[in-house]
């Protein structure tokens, strides 16, 4: 046995302040990389069309990314949120086209703002569902949000018989002629969706900053035990996150439906694989306790614009997949880097302090 | 050979171990003796684990030489410990619940054809033998969580026969043994003695020690206060020993007026899941101004208990008061509500979010008091968070470290600060000085009579007999879930305290199985 000297704290050095920060700043710093990459690499990438069309795509799976950050900082996961924009998508396309039967041959056609609140619920509703499996019939969030996804979708095709809901142009007699434009429409230049994802992203930002809510998200998430002790009523936390996964999927169903004029049953497939990648990018552990609404919104348009720009590039879809997954998977190792180095330097304040 | 019947097998010279912030063991000299039972007793904390854990190889010393037959030996992991022939049966069971009773036993030396295809037959029959040898007809296709804890332990122990270890180490080995079974466990120690195995023995139980032990050693704060074979040795030897002539720094009780009741529990019953109650019939009031402790042995149902008070068992019985109201919430918070806080005993997994800073830990009960609608003011919370880090003395570096930066009495601080937080009537702590080291300890007390001068109620748990009988106003003693004695700290004496805790051990009548 070898005689060691107990290890003295040592000072903590600035090459170790200076690469956590730049740890921390991954994400962002991966997205200029992005941004100047194809900026030299792609003709016409930043031309303000292609900006607004990419920020587009961005826009929903950024707010499918809020929504899912929420659940994986609680330690779960929603594999439900693209059959739930498959299905709020119909609702929407069923209610402007079909109206709700009430019978005697009638029907109540709903304006528009009556439509996205009934959709919305809709959404809100499913995440509902998952929320109870989970918090009241203890299912595991994946098994539970597995098996939401098929019945959403299943829900979903068997509204239209796996028919596609045509030309959502809507009536003025019924106020929903302004259908087309939550996916067109444009307010000071910036596409509708776009305000959407910065509203929602602000909001969510809040929540998770600077109110109990999101602190209790962040706690259930890190120790359920302890949070339970500390009277976080854990279950009316784990209800919320998933109901606010539906809603964010919801807004995302209705204006794609907008966007295509048309609703589509089996649209949303694989969103919320797309969601949790982005999430993840964001610096989100799936171990829980961590995560940030604005990292999943810079993970969103890491990928979002990594896919576009590898099209404008015109690279093989095939080989885009690889690239998009070996982008993941990079993220995941720096992180544990980040947060290994972390532990060690307040660790190291914490013994120097000791002394 | 000298006159001593006992050959040294395994010794330690010199060794210590220092964790940050603590020195669990400091200097300790220990020698482990073939064929004999080599008792090591000490208080919680007094590094007894530790000194395990070093001759185990989970831990490695940081200073200090271990010798196994004269050479130095050092062992960098458990396999690298059992090569050298040391088995371990560790106090937290380390079994797989969801594996039958003959994978557990053998599991990393599978009985294997050609080195890949399990032979069940095989293995069963060697289990089904070690099982016989201990008196126990356990299947070995049983799974293992379906088995009660003490049949469970006698896996464990099973486990480690089957290693033909040279020393072996049994960590608390009769805490979750009735008494039929705790003879069935000595009656194995003496073959394994016949047999030439060094057994290194820790346990609570005193009286058992005297009576299996051959050499006994004493730890206190890391260091070794008492090394002798056990010819003499008596109970009040080892509490000597154990607790030392000087005393700790136990802060003496000022001089307050114990008020009026503040809290009240009727007839708090809990079922066990082995049959019987965990919380059985337990009444108690406690005053403000008071320090109740409870004592028991680990397992007596203290911890339940706290955990009925804070709605933990939805299926508990009886009722509660708090100053003379019904306390009738069904939720925690309701009950953080009314006054009631609980310091859980198990810091890592029940107090603290280890990854959130410490100032998210700290407001984590009492956010609502820096709300406004619904906006939550950081600066208000970082405030309180600082006027009770000063209050508490707790050191940190800043409060937007992780908790887990924190040696274990600055986190049991800030568990303490989270509590104190909510502005309680009533405070409960579980096992409050366990695992921080002895400057901590006397803070924590200090802080814990100084809470109580100001008017709150405080119910503690320990199983520091010293720590109940010095800082406790009333002593209350809990075994197999009952009450088992009530003491002023006028009257209470060490020897009346752990009688009480030891009603009850007797074997359980058969219906309680069913």
């Amino acid at each position: 046995m070898t005689v060691q000297r107990a290890a003295l704290p040592m000072r903590v050095s600035n090459n170790q302040q200076a690469m956590l920060l730049l740890l921390k700043l991954r994400t962002f710093i991966a997205l200029f990389a992005v941004i100047i990459f194809f900026s030299i690499a792609a003709p016409n990438f930043l031309d303000l069309g292609t900006i607004i069309i990419m920020a587009k795509h961005v826009a929903l799976n950024g707010l499918l990314a809020i929504g899912m950050t929420f659940v994986i900082i609680t330690e779960g996961i929603d594999l439900s949120v693209g059959s739930i924009v498959g299905l709020t998508g119909m609702c929407a396309g069923w209610l402007i086209l079909n109206g709700v039967p009430v019978g005697f041959g009638y029907e109540v056609y709903f304006n528009l703002w009556e439509i996205i609140a009934i959709v919305l619920c809709v959404g809100i509703l499913v995440g509902a569902v998952n929320g109870i499996l989970i918090t009241r019939l203890n299912v595991a969030p994946f098994i539970a949000t597995l098996g939401t996804l098929y019945v959403a979708r299943g829900l979903a095709l068997l509204s239209s018989g796996g028919q596609t809901f045509p030309n959502l142009n809507g009536s003025s007699a019924f106020g929903t002629s302004w259908f087309p434009m939550l996916g067109e429409g444009r307010f000071l230049g910036i596409p509708v969706v776009v305000w959407m994802l910065i509203v929602v992203g602000l909001v969510s930002s809040y929540i998770a900053l600077r109110t109990p809510l999101g602190r209790y998200i962040y706690a259930v998430g890190g120790n359920e035990r302890a949070a339970a002790l500390s009277g976080v009523r854990v279950n009316a936390i784990k209800m919320f996150v998933y109901m606010f996964s539906g809603f964010c999927a919801a807004i995302v169903g209705i204006v794609i439906a907008s966007q295509l004029v048309a609703a589509q049953p089996a649209t949303g497939e694989s969103f919320e694989l797309n969601a949790i990648a982005a999430a993840v990018l964001g610096g989100t552990s799936l171990s829980g306790g961590r995560g940030s609404i604005g990292g999943a919104i810079v993970g969103a348009f890491v990928i979002g614009i990594l896919s576009d720009g590898l099209v404008m590039m015109g690279v093989s879809e095939f080989w885009q997949i690889i690239i998009k997954g070996a982008v993941i998977i990079a993220a995941v190792v720096v992180d544990q880097a980040q947060q290994r180095l972390q532990a060690h330097i307040s660790l190291q304040r914490e013994a120097a302090l000791a002394r | 050979m000298s006159g001593d019947p006992h050959r040294i097998l395994l010794s330690i010279r010199g060794g210590t171990k220092v964790y940050p912030g603590t020195r669990a063991l400091d200097n300790v000299d220990f020698d482990v003796r073939e064929g004999a039972v080599n008792v090591l007793v000490g208080e919680n904390g007094a590094g007894k684990s530790t000194l395990m854990k070093v001759i185990a190889g989970v831990e490695q010393l940081t200073a200090g030489e271990i010798v196994m037959d004269g050479r130095p030996v050092s062992f960098a992991s458990t396999s690298d410990a059992a090569a050298h022939g040391i088995g371990i049966i560790f106090q937290e069971l380390n079994l797989f619940p969801n594996m039958t009773v003959a994978d557990n036993i053998f599991i990393t030396r599978e009985k294997a054809r050609f080195g890949i295809d399990i032979d069940a037959r095989d293995q069963n029959k060697a289990a089904s033998e070690l099982l016989r040898r201990l008196e126990h007809d356990i299947s070995p296709d049983a799974l293992v969580g379906d088995l009660r804890i003490g049949e469970q332990q006698i896996v464990e122990i099973a486990k480690a026969l089957a290693q033909d270890v040279r020393i072996l180490i049994m960590d608390e080995p009769t805490s979750a043994l009735s008494a039929s079974e705790v003879e069935i466990l000595f009656r194995v120690i003496a073959d394994l003695k016949a047999r030439g195995v060094a057994i290194v023995y820790i346990s609570h139980r005193l009286e058992e020690l005297v009576r299996i032990g051959d050499y006994v050693t004493v730890l206190r704060d890391g260091r070794i206060t008492g090394s002798r074979a056990m010819d003499g040795v008596d109970v009040p030897w080892i509490v000597r020993n154990m607790i030392g002539a000087a005393s700790k720094d136990y802060a003496r009780a000022t001089d307050h007026a114990i008020g009026r009741e503040v809290f009240r529990a009727e007839d708090v019953c809990l079922k066990s899941r082995r049959g019987g109650f965990a919380v059985d019939h337990v009444s108690l009031t406690l005053h403000a101004g008071e320090i109740l402790g409870i004592y028991g042995l680990m397992g007596a149902g203290r911890s339940e208990f706290f955990e009925c008070v804070m709605a933990q068992h939805p299926s508990a019985t009886g009722s509660f008061f708090i100053d003379g109201k019904p306390m009738r919430e069904r939720n925690v918070s309701g009950r953080i509500a009314r006054g009631i806080a609980l310091i859980p005993e198990d810091r890592k997994t029940e107090g603290l979010i280890q990854i959130l800073p410490i100032r998210e830990n700290m407001t984590l009960s009492s956010l609502k008091k820096f709300v406004s609608g619904f906006h939550l003011s950081l600066k208000r919370e970082r405030k309180g968070v600082a006027d009770f880090v000063r209050d508490l003395t707790i050191k940190i570096a800043s409060a937007e470290n992780a908790v887990s930066s924190l040696s274990g009495g600055n986190q049991q601080k800030v568990v303490i600060g989270k509590a104190l937080m909510t502005n309680p009537k009533i405070l409960l702590m579980d096992e409050p000085s366990r695992g921080i080291d002895i400057g901590a300890k006397a803070e924590v007390f200090r802080v814990m009579r100084r809470l109580a001068a100001e008017g709150l109620g405080i119910l503690f748990v320990t199983s520091d007999l010293e720590e109940v009988l010095s800082l406790s106003d009333r002593i209350l003693v809990m075994s197999n879930g009952r009450i088992t004695g009530e003491f002023s700290s006028a009257e209470a004496t060490q020897d009346a305290v752990v009688a009480a805790a030891a009603v009850g051990h007797a074997p359980e009548p058969a219906t309680l199985e069913a």
